[in-house]
């Protein structure tokens, strides 16, 4: 075992390098050096000068110069070379280089060398980085190698069969008959690799699976022999005897057993004798056993080893080894939907492990308590879920609210336990919960008309308290302007009485509109509910007034519009205000206005609005529009809404409400979606217009019109989408496009994108002018988005 | 007042660039997870308490960028662990085991579907191979010696697959190799096994 002196050296030189420049210059002096003795050529140190280069490439520099290198080496005579060069192969070289398809015909000579330790190398390299055209030039020496007599081979080639077959699956028929022979193989590295190869067979195909199920009694034979045998000290682990190919014949066995009553029957003995048998002290035993149970969850066992597997997850988890806890709650997880009561006896260890210190279990025992919530417990699981929620780490606190919002949806006892819940969740942890809670929350609120005062005068309390939490505060301010009469009428069966004066309203208000916490929708919230409250109040009518004509200079474009407008309405429609600001009915939850979470508060917005557009389904597009950019690929900057943007799209709810009182604007015209010209040439143009109708359907109409001397007819439109895009072309509206823009011919396809890929189009043009034939292609990289505000 | 995307060409396309990049390799990454195996490793890092890495093997095709991000990744993840908490962790896709030895951190990445207990097992395996090996293996045997630790996990896995159960096995084989090493002209002349 001669170590290669130079490279020591050269380590050692490069640990004392104090300074991370100081290394840098070593090894850029070392690698310099490097380069001229690969110039060289066979200069008898070159595997010492690549196992240098590899070490500097460990560290993290480039060192792509030495591929070639690798390749000269392997295919050298020497096996110190032919090492250093296999593995050069591995580190540096991967399928998508080209260099490593040079190495093909060094590993096919190598497949066939008299020593099976060079055998070894060129398998051992091509079950690493074989490329598929490596693995189908290669599979026929591979099949060979199956059959060979030697057994430290076999399970080489076994194993870089898998890789083949992974690869490229049509290959799997080659190894299938001499993979069903190496089953009766006593050299456990031969049968673990057997037993691999076959598992990838039969997932990748259905009559291999069907084959080799014949092979069942074959494995539990295999399998009693492991468990029975004493003691073998060439596989003992912590008394298990070959716990890795125990688990491996345990999976072949989950795979054949699924859906098949015979082959489960078959297996049935073996997987009770195992699940009693084993020792699960130690994790050789435990991940045995953990794999046994898994088995007979997914195969079709009987009923009595469903319920010894799930006896010995409910022990997995009374287990001092946080380990074993997590892989138990992992494996529950998996049962939950199937085997509920079973689970749900667990329910108190689950819950109490949501205390643990560990992330990881904490993430498993939440995702399985809210699995386990149910009308029956949701009271005392929601206790612990909000416990939990107070003191749980950063990266589960999105999660966890969702969750929480997702049962109390479902399972909540009573309005008042639900509104209570949700107030909960916001004044703990505000800024995690996601963005259509608080439209969800508001129409919520609404449709509980008896918890009305009760809620608002909590409100309150929490804006008083605290003006930190963004969609707590919005809520509370939507609220209060709402309701703000109940508020000071002082009386609420539920709560404590609390004398609330206008003015302490007013100031809640005016605190959060002056205050730098708040977002700019907030303040847009505030200043709303400023404003309801003027007819709802008696004596500071003056001050709300001064309050919002203040707002007519602010800097913010949003605010300085409503409090213009609000101030309008003071002026010149006081008569109206009242009917304008009354209260709003209850909201539907499936209206538009609520399914987008652009909830708006109040109604006068939509007509006082003179800004762009009031379309029936505008909301639907500004949330179909975020879809559209995430189409285009634009990962990099995820849409989010501006803040100011939710409340300027009224929608149609409050439109149709206020629509009838007041006529300011007549109704406004909805603004088509913007059409683009895609193509222009010798006088036709061609327009495109998208529409979104559907989250993935896309209507894409095309305007071909002519603007030249001449009439164009028999002209088409052919188009190409990507491949899992669905098209249908409608029939267009004609063939001839007059002269002089006279007409225009109109085409409309339907595109459904239900993979959301991008939408990207081919469009063929052809059309004869004059006699003469003209075709032209024009390629459209992505569709044009609706206005954004 | 709109705007298309294809008016920006060069973020866009960078973007665009990236987004099919990293479509790719995930996508790669999912061909790779379509079998049901109890044990498919990812990649194996070896990695010290200040985040060097001694030993890096990855067994699924993975551009160097990507590489760089998966072992910084797993640098900080794995070494902002505390104490007594459990060996498993979740990681995009993947679940990640790892176990501390002494100044070394053993790091796995696995498929989802996998048996974490085994994965534990295995990095067992491994640091007992090295500790016979190098007798009494620390850290600086494996910095001194990477390429022999390296030729030590091929005996032991291959292509993320166990490739032998038995300790004694696996130390023949290598004892082998590293005898063929220094005798190797006698050895080429001599007929095949």
């Amino acid at each position: 075992m001669s170590p290669s002196v130079r490279l020591q050296e050269m380590i050692r030189v490069i640990r004392s390098a104090r300074t991370q420049g100081e290394e840098r210059g070593v090894i850029q002096r070392e690698c310099a050096a490097i380069r001229a003795q690969f110039r060289q050529g066979d200069n008898g140190s070159r595997s010492h000068n690549l196992a240098k280069l590899l070490y500097v490439h460990m560290l993290g520099y480039p060192a792509h110069f030495g591929q070639m290198e690798c390749v000269r080496l392997i295919a050298s005579p020497r096996y110190n070379e032919k090492r250093i060069g296999y593995l050069g192969a591995m580190m540096l070289l991967d399928e998508k280089q080209d260099a490593s398809l040079l190495i093909t015909n060094s590993i096919k000579n190598d497949l066939s060398h008299s020593s099976q330790y060079v055998q070894s190398l060129a398998l051992c390299t091509l079950a690493c980085m074989g490329s598929a055209e490596m693995c189908r030039d290669l599979a026929p020496e591979i099949e060979r190698l199956l059959r060979a007599s030697n057994s430290y081979i076999k399970k080489k080639a076994a194993l870089c069969a898998v890789h083949i077959v992974r690869k490229v699956p049509e290959l799997g028929e080659l190894f299938t008959p001499s993979a069903r022979s190496l089953l009766s193989e006593k050299n456990h590295g031969v049968l673990h690799g057997a037993v691999v190869l076959i598992t990838e067979l039969c997932e990748r195909n259905l009559d291999t699976l069907d084959q080799c199920r014949k092979a069942v009694p074959e494995l539990v034979q295999i399998m009693k022999g492991l468990v029975m045998s004493g003691y073998s000290p060439e596989h003992n682990v912590a008394g298990i005897s070959d716990p890795f190919l125990q688990v491996r014949i345990l999976r072949l066995l989950r795979i054949l057993g699924r859906n098949n009553d015979t082959a489960s029957d078959a297996m049935n003995d073996l997987l009770a004798q195992v699940a009693t048998n084993t020792d699960s002290s130690k994790t050789a035993g435990s991940a045995v056993l953990y794999e046994t149970v898994l088995t007979i969850m997914d195969i079709k066992s009987e009923s009595g080893l469903r319920v010894l597997a799930v006896n010995i997850l409910g022990r997995f988890l009374l287990n001092n080894d946080r380990n074993i806890r997590y892989v138990s709650m992992t494996s529950l997880q998996k049962i939950v939907q199937t085997d509920h009561n079973a689970v749900q006896r667990h329910r108190g260890t689950i819950v109490d492990c949501l205390k643990d210190q560990d992330a990881s279990v904490q993430r498993r025992a939440l995702e399985l308590s809210l699995a386990l919530v149910s009308a029956v417990n949701i009271r005392s699981l929601m206790k612990e879920l909000l416990l939990f929620l107070s003191s749980c780490p950063l990266e589960l606190r999105a999660n966890t609210t969702s969750g929480i919002f997702l049962a109390a949806d479902r399972y909540a006892p009573s309005q008042r336990w639900h509104i209570d819940t949700i107030l909960h969740v916001l004044t703990t942890a505000g800024g995690d919960v996601r963005d259509e809670t608080v439209p969800n929350l508001i129409q919520l609120i609404t449709t509980a008309s008896d918890l009305h005062s009760y809620t608002v005068h909590k409100l309150y309390r929490a804006l008083v308290a605290d003006i930190q939490q963004q969609s707590l505060v919005q809520v509370a301010c939507w609220c209060i302007g709402e309701y703000g009469d109940l508020l000071m009428k002082g009386e609420c069966e539920e709560t404590e009485p609390v004398q609330v004066t206008e003015d302490d309203v007013l100031d809640a208000l005016e605190t959060v509109l002056q205050s730098h916490m708040s977002s700019p929708a907030t303040r847009a919230f505030a200043l709303t509910a400023t404003m309801k409250l003027s007819t709802r109040i008696t004596n500071n009518v003056d001050r709300i007034r001064s309050i919002v004509s203040i707002y007519g200079s602010c800097i913010d474009v949003e605010l300085q519009q409503r409090a213009v407008e609000y101030n309008a309405l003071f002026k010149k429609y006081d008569h109206m205000r009242a009917a304008v600001l009354e209260r709003m009915p209850v909201i539907d939850k499936n209206s538009p206005g609520h399914i987008n979470g652009d909830f708006t508060a109040g109604v006068k917005e939509s007509e006082l609005v003179k800004v762009k557009q009031v379309e029936a389904d505008r909301p639907q597009e500004t949330n179909q529009a975020c879809d559209l950019l995430g189409l285009l690929g634009d990962s990099d900057q995820p849409w989010q809404p501006s803040p100011a943007q939710p409340t300027t799209a009224p929608s149609s709810a409050s439109t149709n409400m206020g629509g009838d009182l007041l006529d300011l604007l007549g109704g406004l015209d909805p603004i088509p979606a913007p059409a683009v010209t895609v193509y222009e040439k010798n006088g036709l143009s061609i327009k495109l217009q998208c529409d979104k109708k559907m989250d993935t359907g896309v209507t894409v109409t095309f305007t071909a019109s002519n603007s030249s001397d001449n009439d164009i007819s028999s002209f088409t439109l052919q188009v190409a989408v990507p491949k899992s895009v669905q098209l249908q072309m409608k029939a267009p509206s004609g063939d001839v496009i007059p002269a002089q823009g006279a007409g225009h011919v109109i085409q409309t396809v339907l595109l459904n994108n239900p993979n959301k890929v991008n939408l990207k189009m081919r469009v063929r043009v052809q059309y004869s002018k004059q006699g003469s034939v003209c075709q032209d292609m024009l390629q459209i990289d992505s569709l044009p988005t609706p206005a954004l505000q | 007042m709109y705007s298309i995307k294809a008016s920006q060409p060069n973020s866009g396309h960078r973007c665009l660039e990236r987004y099919t990049f990293l479509k790719f390799f995930v996508a790669a990454l999912n061909q790779l997870s379509l079998s049901s195996a109890p044990l498919q490793i990812r990649f194996l890092l070896l990695f010290s308490r200040q985040g060097k890495v001694r030993l890096q093997k990855w067994y699924a095709p993975t551009p160097e960028r990507e590489k760089k991000k998966v072992m910084r990744d797993m640098t900080t993840l794995v070494l902002a662990r505390k104490p007594r908490t459990c060996n498993f962790l979740d990681w995009r896709d993947l679940k990640i085991v790892y176990k501390r030895y002494a100044s070394l951190y053993f790091c796995c990445g696995l498929e989802n579907q996998d048996n974490e207990l085994l994965a534990l097992e295995v990095l067992h395996r491994f640091v007992e191979l090295l500790d016979k090996y190098f007798g009494n293996v620390c850290e600086l045997d494996i910095i001194f010696n990477f390429e022999k630790a390296y030729f030590i996990l091929d005996e032991f896995l291959m292509g993320g697959e166990i490739l032998e159960t038995s300790k004694t096995s696996i130390s023949k084989a290598i004892e082998a190799s590293d005898l063929l090493q220094e005798t190797m002209e006698e050895y080429m002349s001599k007929p095949a096994f």
